[in-house]
């Protein structure tokens, strides 16, 4: 009883109770605050960019990370193990590190690759291509690890069945494999999805930070509070957050009706 | 079945459409992260050790990389046993509002970090209800650190902590030990894998936070600064040289972490 109560306690002090308060600081003069966030031309902007990117990103991370696991599970390579360490990597670079590297490579003026990109006519860095980099950097392994227990429980007995039967490769992969790894799939997207939405270190060095060409939803927090506009930040902040709790709450609902 | 599997211990050689597969994977994954961190090595030594050795030991940037370390080291710990307490409350109790808890874990992980500083000062800051106010000190790297790492310990604690038999405890309760002494000699050795990953892993996180400071501890130099903040203002000021130095001990500390997070799991798995 005293273990639950301290429990309770420390989550109510260091999670619900200052959760609330920005709902509260939000809504302390009606609507206005909102108002004042979704009339502004560049804070649309730069939610219409985040949600971009962050689409993008989770794409490019749901094939990427849904093929990878396949080929983790199921398949025997030289540097099997060594892969599968460098890709939980991403989780624990620091974002700004992470901005810093995309920026040594495809930077415009003295990046590795970024001069000869710049000279074909692709910007990287300080452009939408940088921020969707960055962003699926920080999120990479997220599909990846929700995939891959799935796929090792669900085993490869059915995979054979439909292949003996005669099914291609991509018949078994669209019949068989995907229905038995779709929650681990889903859990795998609502998570990147909120974590591609938030990414705010990394965007923030590769972006340029542009009102209203390159600056992010998160950036706008930063710069609204910066700049003595709390509401305004305070609001920013809440439509993130929304998005945040429902998707963890959109995870914990399907994952126990999952398991029963 | 079984003679399947005997027959096939592990998984399928590469057929030419899924080495094509994994070919593409690796081009992108080099592409994405593998060049990049590699860049940051290379850029790091370009000057010599003893310039990343003059980077890295700036009186300034020495006091972050301490500053960073030390905070983590600290909230490593705290999470290590609230962690595992909220495992244990998770995982042995049943009361109302049990969901809502679960919950509240996880969001420090969804949540955008930039909102979580802004989050924690509006409940420790200048307008704080509470009237304690530690915008601007070293208490605010601490309790932002704190609720970034929050969900590591519990989640990796948790599942282990289910799974534990029920009857050895009881066996051990019924030979006359205390519930203190089945903690520490029965409960406790089978989760310390599981502790230590989490711990690894929340000190990673920790020392590599930047967004949930900014907005929090004023980013004072040789007071509240992180090491990561001290990155970002390199970059800003056009020293890539001697940010590609810092960012590549931040590099370290993450590899030496997965190193131990390896090593923990073959353990695990070798125990079976």
């Amino acid at each position: 009883m005293v273990k639950r109560l301290i429990v309770i306690a420390y989550l109510f002090l260091l999670v619900a109770w200052p959760l609330f308060l920005v709902g509260q600081n939000t809504f302390e003069g009606g609507l206005d605050n909102l108002r004042g966030i979704v009339e502004d031309p560049d804070v649309v902007h730069a939610l219409r960019l985040s949600l971009m990117v962050a689409v993008i990103a989770v794409v490019i991370n749901t094939v990427f990370g849904v093929g990878v696991s396949l080929l983790l599970v199921r398949y025997e390579f030289p540097g099997k193990r060594l892969l599968s360490a460098l890709l939980d990597v991403p989780l624990s670079v620091s974002p700004v590190v992470v901005g810093l590297s995309l920026v040594l490579v495809y930077g415009g003026r003295d990046g590795w690759f970024g001069p000869a990109l710049e000279g074909a006519g692709f910007q990287v860095v300080f452009a939408t291509p940088g921020i969707v980099m960055a962003t699926a950097f920080v999120a990479l392994p997220l599909v990846i690890r929700e995939v891959v227990p799935v796929l090792e429980e669900v085993g490869d007995e059915q995979e054979q069945a439909a292949r003996s039967l005669g099914a291609n490769a991509a018949q078994t992969f669209w019949r068989i494999t995907l229905p038995a790894i779709k929650w681990g799939v889903t859990y795998g997207v609502v998570l990147s999805l909120a974590r591609s939405l938030g990414e705010f270190g990394a965007v923030k060095v590769v972006s340029g930070n542009v009102l209203g060409e390159t600056r992010t939803a998160t950036l706008v927090v930063e710069e609204k509070y910066l700049n003595f506009d709390k509401g305004g930040a305070y609001a920013a902040a809440f439509l993130l957050a929304l998005v945040a709790v429902a998707a963890i709450v959109v995870v914990s609902v399907l994952r126990p009706r999952d398991q029963s | 079945m079984s003679t399947i599997q005997a027959a096939r211990p592990r998984g399928a050689r590469l057929s030419r459409a899924s080495g094509l597969g994994l070919g593409v994977a690796m081009l992108w994954f080099s592409l994405l992260v593998l060049i990049p961190l590699t860049a940051v090595v290379v850029t790091a030594s370009e000057g010599g050790w003893g310039h990343f050795w003059d980077a890295v030991t700036n009186e300034q940037t020495a006091a972050a990389i301490r500053l960073t370390v030390g905070t983590a080291f600290g909230v490593t710990l705290v999470n290590v046993v609230m962690g595992t307490l909220i495992a244990w409350v998770l995982v042995r109790d049943r009361f109302f509002g049990k969901r809502l808890l679960e919950i509240l874990i996880d969001i420090p992980f969804a949540l955008p970090t930039i909102v979580a500083g802004l989050v924690l000062l509006s409940l420790y800051g200048p307008e704080s209800p509470l009237g304690v106010d530690i915008h601007n000190t070293r208490v605010a790297v601490f309790l932002a650190f704190l609720f970034v790492t929050l969900p590591f310990v519990v989640r990796t604690v948790q599942p282990v902590l289910a799974e534990l038999d029920h009857e050895v405890e009881e066996a051990a309760a019924s030979l006359g030990a205390s519930r203190f002494t089945t903690f520490r000699r029965i409960i406790l050795p089978s989760l310390t894998p599981a502790i230590a990953a989490g711990a690894a892993l929340s000190f990673a996180r920790a020392v590599s936070e930047y967004g949930s400071l900014v907005l929090l501890s004023g980013n004072l130099p040789m007071r509240t600064e992180v090491t990561s903040v001290r990155i970002l203002s390199s970059i800003e000021n056009d020293n890539t040289d001697s940010a590609a130095a810092v960012a590549a001990v931040l590099l370290a500390i993450s590899f030496a972490v997965i190193v131990v997070l390896d090593i923990i799991q073959r353990r695990v798995t070798r125990r079976g």
